[in-house]
């Protein structure tokens, strides 16, 4: 009886370990990613045609917060430059707005409390799996844009950061126009009613209503507005695009 | 096919031989069918394998909108252990489980235990990498979802969904006696061996349309995209970490429905059954029952039309 359970557990794993293994072979290489992500293209504009841009991320009650707000990634950046700035409580922070832009200029958080603020009670969705409920206050980003005017060659808005990942490789995302317009995307100076703590970004970070956390670019440094994103970072994008994860990250 | 005959046996056994049943071939399984059969197979395959890897970059199930961390309804977790060894927990509501090897901690690459929720044997890609499981999940997922429509549209058309699955009032007056069949592992190997009885019938139309557009919608309830035009899904099912929960649990019924499949192919003839999905072609016992003349010489193709299951 042992022996014949034995037999079958060794089948069974047997039969799935071939089975990953030749997935793995396609997973390693060339053809076999750039296949499988023809379904991103696929989930972007099916989804985009499912749910219109204007469409809004649901709002939530202050009873519904979540206890605590999971920090995660970078929750120290070790720069120079930040640590400065966190040495004298960020009053120093300017957030710089640069590329494709009419007046580009230097913004500290009270230049951006004057413009078209918001506040939301949205839902953080990691790409790892979990969730959490914050509020957010922040400056809506489509203010600031029609603030320092939007070169109409301008296709993207791309974040840079000041923390870096991996000892020296700057994090960074990029978000399409349309996203960068949408009424819940934010750029965040408060968190609970509070300043935003350093974990979760101080002092300024990006909020998108519609998509995965990894797109909610922490530790603001600035923002260009760029045609292609093609010779940043790798090249896809973001510092998590660049190591394989969706550009578009609506799923 | 009943070749043999009398001239074949031997005569000087010492028992009364019984002639063999006639039996005959009959097309069951169109060719439609079948493909859409075979592409969900590998389809459903790699989704559960992929999804499991995606699980593992967060191994712990909740209910509502957010996790609580302290109080998971499922999580897999790895703890030190005596002398810098790992253990393995699997934690159901507030009762653990030690799982070492399997859950919570098992062999990684370099064949030293490793934390990680399932095992490397059961995912895909086997070592932990998030991002290429995603796009093996969304690509498989289009397949299943495009190959599921297909079946849909196809079995509506050619009504076997409406003559061969909707059950019948005779079908739940005979649901006692199908029941102790199936307990008894007694399969119909005649004409009856062609309709599907109650239970499969139930099964089939659960697993479609209950398991099958389930796991769909609660997959694409935890898209952040998708939830803003679908917010009263997501409220009703519990918020969306109750999606992910569900579309987990949905994962495994899927897996019991296979197991229990497998093994009633198993048992009521392994073979023909494989032919049957194979080729089209399922052996019954008994003689093609002889309708009036004129239909038979006729249009002899409406008999085999009207024992195909498609």
């Amino acid at each position: 009886m042992t022996d014949r359970r034995s037999f079958l557990r060794m089948a069974i794993m047997g039969a799935a370990g071939l089975l990953v293994a030749g997935c793995d072979q396609i997973s390693q290489s060339s053809w076999g990613p750039k296949v499988l992500s023809k379904a991103e293209g696929l989930n972007r504009r099916v989804q985009a045609l499912l749910a219109p841009s204007s469409a809004m991320a649901q709002e939530y009650t202050e009873a519904d917060i979540s206890p605590t707000f999971h920090p995660n990634g970078t929750t120290m950046p070790d720069t120079d430059e930040y640590q400065t700035l966190m040495a004298n409580n960020f009053k120093d922070y300017t957030l710089k707005v640069t590329g494709l832009v009419g007046k580009p200029g230097e913004f500290s958080i009270d230049d951006l409390k004057k413009l078209d603020n918001r506040t939301q009670i949205t839902r953080h969705d990691c790409v790892e799996g979990w969730s959490a409920i914050g509020k957010w206050q922040g400056t809506q980003l489509s203010a600031l844009l029609n603030h320092v005017g939007v070169d109409p060659k301008a296709r993207f808005v791309v974040f840079h950061c000041l923390d870096n990942m991996d000892e020296d490789t700057p994090y960074y995302e990029s978000l399409s126009m349309e996203e960068a317009h949408h009424p819940q995307t934010l750029l965040a100076f408060d968190l609970n009613d509070k300043p935003l703590p350093v974990p979760n970004g101080a002092p300024l970070r990006l909020r998108v209503g519609r998509q995965l956390g990894y797109k909610q670019a922490k530790y603001l440094g600035s923002i260009e507005l760029v045609e292609s994103f093609a010779k940043i970072g790798s090249g896809s994008g973001g510092y998590w695009e660049d190591q394989g994860y969706e550009w578009y990250a609506g799923i | 096919m009943n070749t043999q005959t009398i001239s074949d046996l031997d005569v000087t056994a010492p028992f009364v031989v019984q002639p063999k049943p006639k039996s005959r071939l009959v097309y069951r399984h169109s060719i439609p069918i079948r493909l859409m059969h075979w592409i969900n197979v590998i389809a459903l395959s790699l989704m559960f394998f992929s999804g499991l890897q995606i699980f593992n970059a967060h191994p712990s199930l909740a209910w509502g909108n957010y996790n609580n961390p302290d109080k998971p309804l499922l999580s897999l977790e790895a703890r030190d252990g005596p002398n810098g060894s790992l253990i393995g927990i699997t934690r159901i509501g507030n009762r653990d489980f030690t799982t070492t090897g399997f859950l919570g901690v098992s062999k990684g690459a370099d064949g030293q235990p490793t934390p990680r929720g399932f095992p490397s044997w059961l995912t895909v890609p086997g070592p932990g990498w998030l991002s290429m499981a995603r796009r093996w999940h969304f690509f498989f997922a289009w397949v299943f979802v495009l190959n599921g429509i297909c079946y849909v549209g196809y079995s509506l058309a050619k009504k076997h969904l409406q003559r061969d699955m909707w059950p019948t009032r005779s079908d739940w007056r005979g649901i006692g006696r199908s029941i102790a069949d199936h307990v008894r592992f007694k399969h119909p190997h005649g004409e009856e061996a062609l309709r599907y009885n109650i239970l499969q019938r139930l099964a089939y139309l659960i697993v479609i349309f209950v398991f099958g557009v389930g796991i769909v919608l609660m997959g694409l309830a935890m898209s952040p995209r998708m939830d803003s035009v679908m917010k009263p899904v997501v409220e009703f099912v519990g918020g969306r970490q109750a999606a992910r929960t569900i579309h987990f649990v949905i994962a495994w019924a899927f897996v019991a429905f296979v197991l229990i499949h497998v093994f009633e192919v198993l048992i009521s003839g392994v073979f023909n059954q494989l032919r049957g999905m194979i080729t089209g072609y399922y052996k019954i016992d008994g003689e093609r029952p002889k309708p009036p003349e004129v239909v038979a010489t006729t249009v002899p193709i409406t008999q085999a039309e009207e024992n195909t299951h498609d």
